[in-house]
Parts: structure tokens; sequence; C-alpha cells
């Protein structure tokens, strides 16, 4: 029987606290391992910064500046208690303020990853119907076959065949940057494709899409093939329940019963794997970024990593953790508000 | 059932396809210099950038052509493969005990060992892995045994919620309850009765991270942080050929397809030997 | 008149070659209840859903003709056929749980093929299925109309699947054993209401059962099926009165009664179905001949 709505919304919110804490709880284990991780790291990130002629002099001097002198344990609450504040440190390589460095780099990273979720459900869903409607058939063969190589074919590999498809063979894509570089950019925010749509600057989206096209393709193809391949078990199982047969009998097409019955039920336990996926999706971007040299995070990433460059790393992989946790918790809750049984009692 | 009959079929040409790839690959990795035609690491100007056979301009012998530094293609390709086996084979196995011993004890005990290994999951799922591998192998320093600890370190959670989740299926079964009624200790069921049960999904999951090793070390010498800049990898020659691919698109087109075909053989055979191990299905 | 539903020498084949129905022929005149009785694994509900359309799709029709009103069901393209079918029949499900979509609410699930298949208004539609919720006694249609499926009872959503049978006025509705996931206590109310829709309309009814009881209570012809081939067929008065098969005086042998529900139950002779069995091999021997 149903709950009252104050009983509902307790519900909703009593499940949202407890996520909200283990998410937390995992930050905090996330900031632990990749403290410890750095600090084992055998190069001295000073001298590296330093002209070869340093006396040791300077680089203590540098240790006491960014705070290197103490302990791992006094150093771990010291940047700890500056990332609750909002402070995450300097950037040793670039020396400037680590948080503003990844929240200049976080919108390409984050328009890419949608870009490719979007891609990656209209493809997935699109190939799931087709096959739930054709089951048993040719097509539904194909499409299987399709798909498991997708699936199976990392976005690494995908980008490579893709740059020498339509960078090389056909150059019709651009594989390299974010946006053409002879252009005049007139945004104010870092949100460049979203931006351009807004200010209806439709030469500067066509611009953005022609570069972000394939490393959002080669992102987007192993998670399109996942959510293919569940979306479609799942229709076919609801596609035998009573009441898609009653759908049916009223007269309703095929596509009809699918899109109009089937979808939505099936939809469901598809959602929660979709939100695991969209993590990997992100931390595919990571190397993808690297492939179209795409001025992104995970771009930024690596090169933090190759120059040792300590406070930029732990602000990097903060943020991709908290984008992770953040992702996880949206899922949840969709799934609590879609699902009619959670929603109403 | 007809079904499963053609599902089965279909396994068996999957493993026959797949394995055959391997098998080829690893004899080629493991005999390399005697069956490699040139020396992997000579270098020869007089011979840069040669096509592969088939194209005018190539030269007998250097059957996939050269690189620009005129190192023949196609012994680098074979000496390659050595470490990408290597790699693949210790870092999956690493990765599987570690990974596949804490979800069996998750999964079957259940309660405080469950909370603890399913937080420490959590947390190694909020990092990027390829991220967190570039990383390992800055701190740990480039070379063999670095590489092979970074994948085994990023990837152990991959076993880990896998097994956990068919060991907590297996565990409320009522054979293993019957076994606990007849007195069999709770390692001794969790050994005897559940782990013969998951040695399936095992199986599929290590010939599946064998194929993600691979391609993690492609990745790491891609970046230029795998084992040494010397010997041939698979992902140090795709590096340069994503450099040369205007000049040299041979120098990319071969190791990606040797990449293609070795990832998707590793998970088809995986899939196929599932298929067979499966008591359900035969 | 047309006769309602009429079908001839229907046969359907499993992949493997097996038949499961054996040419099957029957009619459902105009208004007239004909119930197709049967143990489970008889091919009755498989001649309900090879009516309507929705055979699964492992199952092959290899042989026969269905009349709907005179139209050859095989000679329509699918779509002509989907959407005579949708217009003129209508199916009772067997079990209520599963027959209305979960995250659907009630008035949509009800008022769809009304406006989205025969073309009516939304509102001429509502207004349809608040009359027909009302025949079926449904006290407050207004919450009903509202809800979704989970959060009614069993018994209320069986109610609210025969007004949406009910609802476009089809000439022929298949009753899928359509009380037998009730309670037992229900179930009387529930035969009773189909009954009573079915006499008030006019509707002929295929009515799918293992119950004798229930034939006997709402069924003017029947028709006894084993292993998908008709044994008998008669006027239910006359049936229960003088049954002519073995089979059928076995069944009814086996059946419990309530008058005397103490009686040990018989299953049903094992010499009869030895018999059927021996009279089935040979008939399919002879039907493989000419059809490979």
């Amino acid at each position: 029987m149903s709950l009252r709505a104050p009983a509902k919304i307790y519900m909703l919110l009593q499940r949202f606290l407890i996520r909200l804490l283990t998410m937390v709880v995992t930050l905090f284990g996330v900031a632990v391992v990749v403290f410890v991780v750095i600090r084992v790291a055998p190069g001295d990130p000073i001298a590296m910064m330093l002209p070869p002629g340093a006396t040791d002099a300077d680089i203590a001097r540098l240790r006491t500046l960014y705070g290197l002198d103490k302990t791992v344990v006094q150093q771990f609450f010291i940047w700890l208690a500056g990332v609750v504040r909002g402070d995450f440190g300097t950037s040793i390589s670039l020396r400037q303020d680590v948080l503003g460095l990844v929240f200049n780099r976080l919108p390409a990273t984050l328009e890419l990853a949608v870009v490719a979720l979007a891609m990656a459900i209209v493809l997935g869903g699109t190939t799931a119907v087709l096959g739930a409607r054709e089951r048993g058939t040719m097509v539904e063969t194909g499409i299987d076959i399709v798909s498991g190589a997708a699936l199976s074919i990392p976005d690494f590999l995908w980008g490579l065949v893709l740059i020498l498809l339509f960078g090389v063979l056909v150059p019709i894509f651009d594989i390299s940057g974010r946006v053409s570089p002879q252009l005049d950019l007139p945004f104010v925010t870092q949100f460049y494709l979203f931006e351009s749509i807004l200010r209806l600057r439709l030469d500067l989206t066509f611009d953005l899409l022609k570069h972000m096209l394939m490393p959002a393709v080669a992102l987007a193809l192993p998670l399109a093939a996942i959510i293919s391949q569940l979306l479609k078990q799942s229709l076919k199982e609801v596609l035998d329940l009573d009441y898609v047969v009653l759908a049916r009998v009223k007269g309703f097409s095929e596509t009809q019963v699918i899109l109009r019955e089937a979808l939505r039920n099936a939809a469901l336990p598809t959602l929660t794997l979709v939100g695991v996926q969209f993590t990997f999706l992100i931390g595919g971007t990571v190397i993808v970024e690297r492939l179209f040299s795409y001025e992104g995070l995970g771009n930024m990433a690596i090169d933090a990593v190759i120059n040792r460059d300590l406070p930029l790393i732990q602000g990097i992989v903060l943020v991709f953790a908290l984008l992770f946790v953040l992702i996880n918790l949206t899922v949840d809750m969709m799934y609590a508000l879609l699902n009619p049984r959670l929603r109403h009692g | 059932m007809d079904e499963g009959r053609v599902s089965r079929h279909r396994a068996g040409a999957k493993l026959w396809l797949a394995g055959g790839w391997l098998l080829l690959a690893l004899l080629a990795a493991i005999l390399a210099p005697l069956v490699a035609p040139q020396d992997p690491l000579a270098q020869d100007l007089m011979l840069e950038r040669l096509p592969p056979f088939w194209i005018d301009g190539a030269e007998p012998g250097y059957w996939l052509g050269t690189d620009s530094l005129g190192r023949d293609l196609l012994s680098r390709l074979i000496f390659g493969g050595r470490i990408a086996f290597i790699v693949a084979f210790a870092a999956a196995s690493t990765a599987c005990l570690v990974g596949s011993a804490l979800g069996l004890v998750a999964g079957y005990f259940g309660g405080w060992a469950d909370r603890v290994i399913s937080r420490i999951v959590d947390v190694w799922m909020a990092f990027p892995p390829v991220l967190f591998a570039i990383l390992l192998v800055a701190v740990l320093g480039t070379g063999l045994s670095s590489v092979v600890l970074a994948i085994a370190i990023i990837d152990w959670t991959r076993f880990c919620r896998v097994i956990r989740a068919e060991a907590m299926g297996q565990s409320r079964m009522d054979y293993v309850e019957n076994a606990r009624i007849a007195g069999y200790g709770r390692v001794g069921i969790m050994l005897r009765e559940v782990l013969p049960n998951v040695v399936p999904s095992i199986v599929a999951l290590l010939s599946l991270e064998m194929g993600i090793a691979i391609i993690v070390e492609a990745i790491l010498s891609f970046v230029n942080l795998s084992i040494s800049t010397d010997d041939p990898t698979w992902g140090g020659i795709i590096a340069e050929g994503r450099l040369s691919i205007h000049q040299a698109w041979w120098v990319l087109v071969f190791p990606l397809v040797t990449l293609i075909l070795t990832v998707l053989s590793f998970s088809q055979f995986g899939e196929a030997l599932k298929t067979r191990f499966d008591p359900v299905l035969w | 008149m047309n006769t309602c539903l009429d079908i001839a020498k229907l046969s359907a084949v499993l992949p493997n070659g097996q038949r499961v129905l054996r040419s099957v022929s029957l009619t459902v005149q105009p208004g007239e209840v004909r119930a197709l009785v049967g143990e489970s694994g008889a091919g009755k509900t498989m001649i309900g859903k090879a009516v309507l359309g929705v055979l699964p799709s492992s199952v092959r029709i290899v042989e026969g003709d269905m009349r709907l009103e005179g139209e050859d069901l095989g000679k329509l393209d699918p779509k002509a056929r989907r959407t005579l079918i949708g217009a003129r029949t209508a199916l009772i499900p067997q079990d209520p749980l599963t027959a209305l979509n979960p995250s659907r609410r009630i008035g949509p699930q009800m008022t769809d093929r009304l406006v989205r298949i025969l073309g009516w208004s939304g509102e001429k539609a509502d207004k349809r299925v608040r009359q027909l919720l009302d025949e079926v006694q449904i006290r407050d249609p207004e919450r009903v109309l509202r809800c979704y499926p989970h959060e009614l009872s069993g018994g209320m959503r069986q109610r609210v699947l025969i007004a949406g049978a009910f609802v476009a006025e089809p000439r022929l509705i298949v009753a899928d054993e359509p009380t037998t996931a009730l309670d037992v206590t229900v179930q009387k109310q529930i035969l009773r209401l189909i009954a009573q829709l079915q006499r008030e309309h006019g509707t002929a009814i295929l009515f799918v059962t293992h119950d004798l009881g229930v034939v006997a209570k709402i069924s003017q012809k029947v028709s006894v099926l084993y292993a998908g081939k008709v044994v008998e067929e008669a006027d239910t008065a006359a049936l229960f009165s003088a049954p002519q098969h073995p089979y059928t005086r076995a069944l009814m042998a086996a059946t419990p009664r309530y008058t005397d529900p103490f009686a040990s139950l018989k299953p049903v002779d094992e010499a009869v179905l030895a018999g059927l069995a021996a009279e089935i091999a040979s008939a399919d021997k002879a039907w493989r001949r000419p059809h490979g």
C-alpha cells in the first residue's frame, strides 16, 4: 500500500543522507591513497623546479614554502584543511592556483564527456530497440556482432582507428585540439560549446563539434555497446510479459509496444549500470584527450604526473573522484525517483 | 535446447579463432629471435620509412616496412609481443589472485569483512584508472615490474566485484547450507563448495584482464612511461606511428591491428571458455 | 449473421516439429460463450493466442485458417490484421498482477486503445472508461484511474482489466483463465461479473479454463481439448448430462465436487490416456506424410 507523502519524502531524504555520508568517506579514502602514493615518489619535485646550479639553501627554502619539510601526516592534514576551505595549493610546475587551473580545464572535459554520453545513449538505445523489434532475425545477429566488437575494443584503440580513418584516409574531421587556433573566441566561460550555442555563434559550435566528434565517438562506442546489449536483453525479457501481449492485442504495432510499454520498465535496470559506465567513460577522457591533444583536465593530469607536480595531481585526482561519486549519487537518486514501487512506497 | 546448441556452436568457433590468434602471437613472441626477419633495434637511415611488401619501393625482408629510423616493423612487433605477453600474464594473474581472494572472502563471509573490502573497492572505483596507472608508474619508476604492479593495483577490483557478487549468491544456495549442517568449517566450505562454482567467471575475467593489461601497457608506453625507450613495445610503436602518421601510415596501422586482434581474442576466448565451463549450459 | 469466430483445421508446430495444435476446428457464434477446457499443456491458451495473433515466436501455424466475422485473418497483411484484431477483439488475461504496465497509471492504460487506435477524443474515451468502471462496480473511479497498478489489489486489477476488455465494444473476447490467479472468494465475484457484462453487451467469449465447474457456470458450448486436439464438442448442458468421449468422462471424474468435497480425488484414468496417446500418435503419423 502506498505511503503518505511525508513518509515518501522522508524515505528519499534518508537514502540521500546515507549516500552522502558514504560519499564523504570515499572521498577521504581517495585523498589518503593519493597522498600516500605521491609521497612514496623517489624523485624530488623541488630539485626538478630549480636550475642545476641551485644551492642546498635554495632547495630548503622552497621545501619550506611548499610545506614539504613537515612529516607526511602533518602535510596531509595541512593540505586537507586547505581543501576543506577550497584551497588546493599552488601548482609547482605552472605556479598557479590549483583550483583555478582545474576549473579552467574541467569544462572542456565535461563537455566532451556529456557529448559522448549523449551519443552513447542515442546509439545504444536505437540499436537496442531495433534489435528487440527484429529479435531472432539476421538484424539482431548483426547488432550483436557489432556491439560485441565495440565493447571489447577500448576507447584508446577506437581513438587510434578514428584518427587513421578520418584524420588520414578521409580527412574530414579535426583530430587535434579543441577549437581551430585561428578563430577569435568571444567566450567568458570555459564551456565553449554551451556558450557558443547560447550566443548563437553556430560557426563556432560547428568548429567545436568538428574537433570534439572523433574523441567523443571513441569514448562513446564501448558505452553504446554496453547500453545496447543490456537494454536489448531487458527489452526482450519485458516483451514476453502479459501487459505487453495485451498491448499487442489492443492493436499497437511492435515499435509502439516497445517504445510505450516496454522501454521505460526495461530502462530502469540499465540506468544503474550506465552510471558506473559513465564514470569509466570520464576516466577514459584522460588518454583520449592526450590522443587528440584536446585541452581538457585529463591532458593536464598527464602533464602534471610527468612534471611531478604534486599539488596539481592531488587536486585533479580529487576532482575526478568527486565527479565520480556525484554521478553515482545522481544515478541512485534518479533510480529511486523513476521506480514507481520506490516512489509510492 | 535449440538456443543452447547455437550459442555453444558459436562459442566453439570463437574459441578456435581467438585461441588460434593468441597461440600464433604467443609462439612468435617466444620464438622471436628465431622468427623475426631482422634485428628489431638495428637502425639504417638508408631504409627509413620503407612501405609494406605490396607497395612499390618495398625491400625484400622488410615485410611490413620500416619506421622513421629504418627499423623493421615486423621484427619490432614480434619482439614487442614478448613484453605484451609477459605483462599480460603477470599483471592479470596478480590482479586475479588478490581480487578473487578478497572477493571470495567478502562475498562468502559478509559482515565486517565485506564492509571493509567494499569500502576499499569504492575508493578504488573513484580513481580514473588510466590516470592512476600513470601516476603509479611515475612513482614506482619505469620498468617491467613497475608496470605489472601498477596494472595489478588498479585492476584487482574488477575481480573483487564480480567474485564477491557470485560468492554471495552461492553462499545462499542449499548445498552450502547442507555442508554447514554436515559440520564442515567455514573456510573449508568456501574453498571446497563455493570456489569451484565461481571458477568459470574467474577464468573468463582472467582472459579479459590479460587483454586489458596489454592495453594499459600500450597506453603507458604511449605516454612514454613504460618499460624503457629502447625495447620495442606495441604502445611505443603506436606512439611513433601517431607522430609519423602522414608520412608512414603503416607504422600505426600494423601495431594497431595487432593490438585489436589480441584484445578481441582475449575477451572472446574468455567468454567462450566460460560458456564451455558453465555446467548449466551443457 | 456471420459466425463470430470460425477456426478450421488449425495446426501449429514447435521448432522441433512437434505439433502443439492438431487440426483444431471450432466456432463461436455472436453473443455466445464457448468454453475451451482441458488440462494444462493441452493447447487451450495457444488457440486463444493464435486468434489474437500473439503466439510466441517459436510456435508456427502450418495449416488451417481463422475467420473473424468472415474476414480470413491469414489473408490479411500484418498491419491490417493487427488493426482488425485491435478493433474487434479483446483479451482478459490470466494474471492481473502482470497484465498491467507497472510504470503507467491505470487511466491511460485503459484509454489508449480508444484514443490511439480507434481515434476517439480524449474526453469521450474518458467518459466511456468511467462508465465501464461503474459497470464492474468500481466505486471510486477517480482514484483508480490515477493509481499505479501496484496500488490496487488483485481483484481490483482484474476488474480494471475486464472493464478494459469491454471498453471498445469488441465482438469477441478471449478470456484466458481469468480467475485462476485469484483468491477463491474473489473468483466467484469476477466470474459473475464477466457473465453479467457478457449478457449486457452481447459479446461472444472464447473462455479458456481448466475448471469444469467454471464451464458449467458460464458457457453455452464446450470444446474439450487434449494434447492440442478437440476430443469432444457439445452444448454445455448436454456435455454434463451425457459426456460422450471417455476422456471427458475421466476429466469429470477427476473434478472435485462442492457437494462432496471429501470424496477422494481420482487422477484422470490411465487407460483412457493410453488410448488417446495411441490415437494421437497414429493421427500424427498420417498428418506428417503430406506435411513432410
